[in-house]
């Protein structure tokens, strides 16, 4: 008799615990998928006014058709494909590394939203794939304990990778200032 | 005549569109014309008497890899620099469409502008995103060259109009003597290949299938490869007893290329594809190099249909032995076909396809006045 209420509580509190560590794996995937949203938004963000700049008649031709191939690969890639987005961040600090690029473009008509703009939309693509990486991580941690591999708890959900991009702004190595934030040199 | 050459890609770096203007630049001057040539280049790197540096260009990615080229104000600035000093009757730009220096220089000058495309390339989604910009610089190029009927083709494809098919130059008299390299080309039959070693397409593996062919059939034939690239794997596929009949000289320098033409008895060009003009048998032509080639339309060209050249059926590794050995039997026939492939060159020799440049310089310059900078 007081075993099977043993056994019976050992089942039930097993069962309250799988279920607990399946609810939080479920949280974890569902916060996956948001941040994952919030990164392809960034990067079309990113790309899409990438080509407005390169079509807004600011700078030389041949900057805007290097920029402007960059930023429509980077645009039309498949979601998860790294390296047009990579090329896309090496492009613009290609066209902002040139000395003086700043000052070609001061007081002239839109330059400083449109610059405005392009910094604000490569800083969101940053921290986007930072808050990206770090749920790929605690997800992927949460699914190598043994319990949610021997019971299988994310189900058929794979498993997430992460998304590895150069999108510094900083040229190679240079850290910037303060913060790891990406700025456009200039 | 004053011309302004516009080349796009590093002066020193290697390459095909580097190449041609150094040709076109030494052959209007030996024509007796002023020329002077714009172009990146590292600040310390020693240049010809007529090329003035633009500057350092960047490496960047484009169109899936990565260029080095010379964008952005500071370029133009220099672009119209020299544009000002130059005081040009012509301005003739390389490669137009590439985002570079010519682009630029179509970019900030205005009058007789003369363009030269060299590549067949796509037509790329950046050139579609960048239309109006790229539009507005090429419209005011008043004559067009393509150095290949597929370059003409996507010049036609990608900006309407038409084209002027100009052959790339050789200078055929720096092929046309050299000693063979130390002990060859023997007596036994010597066969030479030239490419990259990596690139598929220049056909290395149909070269040495059909090397297993002729060496089982002839004992004293010998093989003589150049190009860059790692031959091990290629040769690995080799049984051994032919290995040691086959010498890898690797990269060589421009002097050594010129003594590989002249130290075989038969040189074999067995690309499968992707030339559009074939420099590799122009040179082996100026060589006098007796030539059996792929029959693939640009080296069909080239060889004026097989009477320069002997063709064999693209990717056959035993036609290709048939041909060579033939030509090893029959010293002839050897005799002939180098004759032939001499005369057939003289088309493509640099004073013959300056001439023809200048042509289209002539055409265009009545009537717009000097190349002067865009206001």
């Amino acid at each position: 008799m007081v075993t099977t209420i043993l056994v019976v509580a050992a089942v039930a509190i097993l069962g309250v615990y799988v279920s607990w560590r399946a609810g939080r794996l479920d949280r974890l995937h569902n916060r996956l998928d948001a941040a994952r949203a919030a990164l392809d938004a960034a990067l079309v963000r990113r790309s899409s006014v990438a080509l407005e700049f390169a079509s807004s008649g600011l700078l030389d031709p041949a900057t805007s058709l290097l920029l402007a191939g960059a930023a429509h690969d980077a645009r039309s890639a498949q979601n998860g494909q790294e390296l047009p987005q990579s090329d896309l961040t090496r492009a613009l600090r290609a066209v902002f590394g040139q000395p003086g690029f700043r000052s070609t473009l001061n007081g002239r008509d839109g330059a400083e939203e449109l610059l405005a703009e392009l910094e604000g939309a490569a800083h969101q693509v940053f921290l986007a794939r930072k808050f990206y990486n770090d749920a790929v991580a605690t997800t992927r941690a949460a699914r190598r304990r043994p319990l949610a591999r021997v019971l299988r708890l994310a189900g058929s959900a794979p498993l997430p990778d992460f998304f590895e991009i150069d999108d510094s702004l900083v040229g190679n190595g240079e850290a910037s200032q303060g913060a790891d934030m990406p700025h456009l040199t200039g | 005549m004053k011309v302004g050459l516009v080349c796009p890609y590093t002066w020193d770096v290697p390459g095909g569109v580097q190449e041609h203007i150094r040709g076109l630049a030494e052959a209007l001057l030996d024509l007796g014309h002023q020329v002077s040539v714009i172009s990146p280049a590292d600040d310390d790197t020693p240049l010809p008497d007529y090329v003035v540096p633009a500057g350092r260009a960047v490496p960047v990615p484009y169109n899936g890899s990565v260029a080095r080229l010379a964008f952005g104000f500071l370029s133009a600035s220099r672009v119209r620099r020299w544009l000002k000093d130059g005081g040009f009757d012509v301005l003739h730009v390389h490669e137009p469409a590439a985002p570079s220096l010519s682009l630029l220089a179509c970019w900030v000058a205005d009058g007789p502008i003369v363009a030269t495309v060299h590549t067949a390339i796509p037509r790329s989604r950046a050139m579609h995103a960048a239309e109006g910009i790229l539009q507005s610089a090429l419209e005011k190029i008043s004559g067009r060259i393509a150095v290949s009927e597929a370059a003409r083709t996507t010049l036609v494809e990608h900006f309407g109009g038409d084209a002027v098919l100009i052959p790339n130059g050789v200078p055929v008299r720096k092929f046309e003597k050299a000693d063979p390299l130390p002990g060859w080309p023997g007596s036994g039959g010597a066969l030479g290949f030239l490419g990259r070693i990596d690139e598929p397409r220049k056909g290395l593996t149909v070269m040495l299938s059909a090397f297993e062919i002729l060496g089982e059939q002839r004992p004293g034939a010998r093989l003589l490869i150049a190009g860059p690239g790692d031959a091990e794997e290629a040769l690995a596929r080799l049984p051994a007893s032919l290995r040691p009949r086959v010498t890898v000289l690797g990269q060589v320098s421009e002097e050594d290329k010129i003594r590989v033409y002249h130290s075989v008895d038969v040189f074999c060009a067995p690309n499968t594809g992707g030339e559009s003009f074939g420099y590799v048998l122009a040179e082996a032509m100026s060589a006098g190099a007796p030539i059996v080639a792929s029959d693939l339309d640009a080296f069909r060209r080239v060889l004026r249909g097989g009477r320069a050249g002997e063709l064999f059926a693209t990717g056959s590794p035993a036609e290709l032995a048939a041909a060579a050995g033939r030509l090893l039997d029959h010293p002839e026939l050897r005799a002939d076909l180098s004759a032939a492939a001499s005369a057939a060159v003289r088309d493509y020799d640099w004073p013959v396809v300056a001439r023809d440049v200048v042509r289209v310089y002539e055409a265009v310059v009545p009537g717009v006045g000097r190349v002067a900078v865009a206001p």
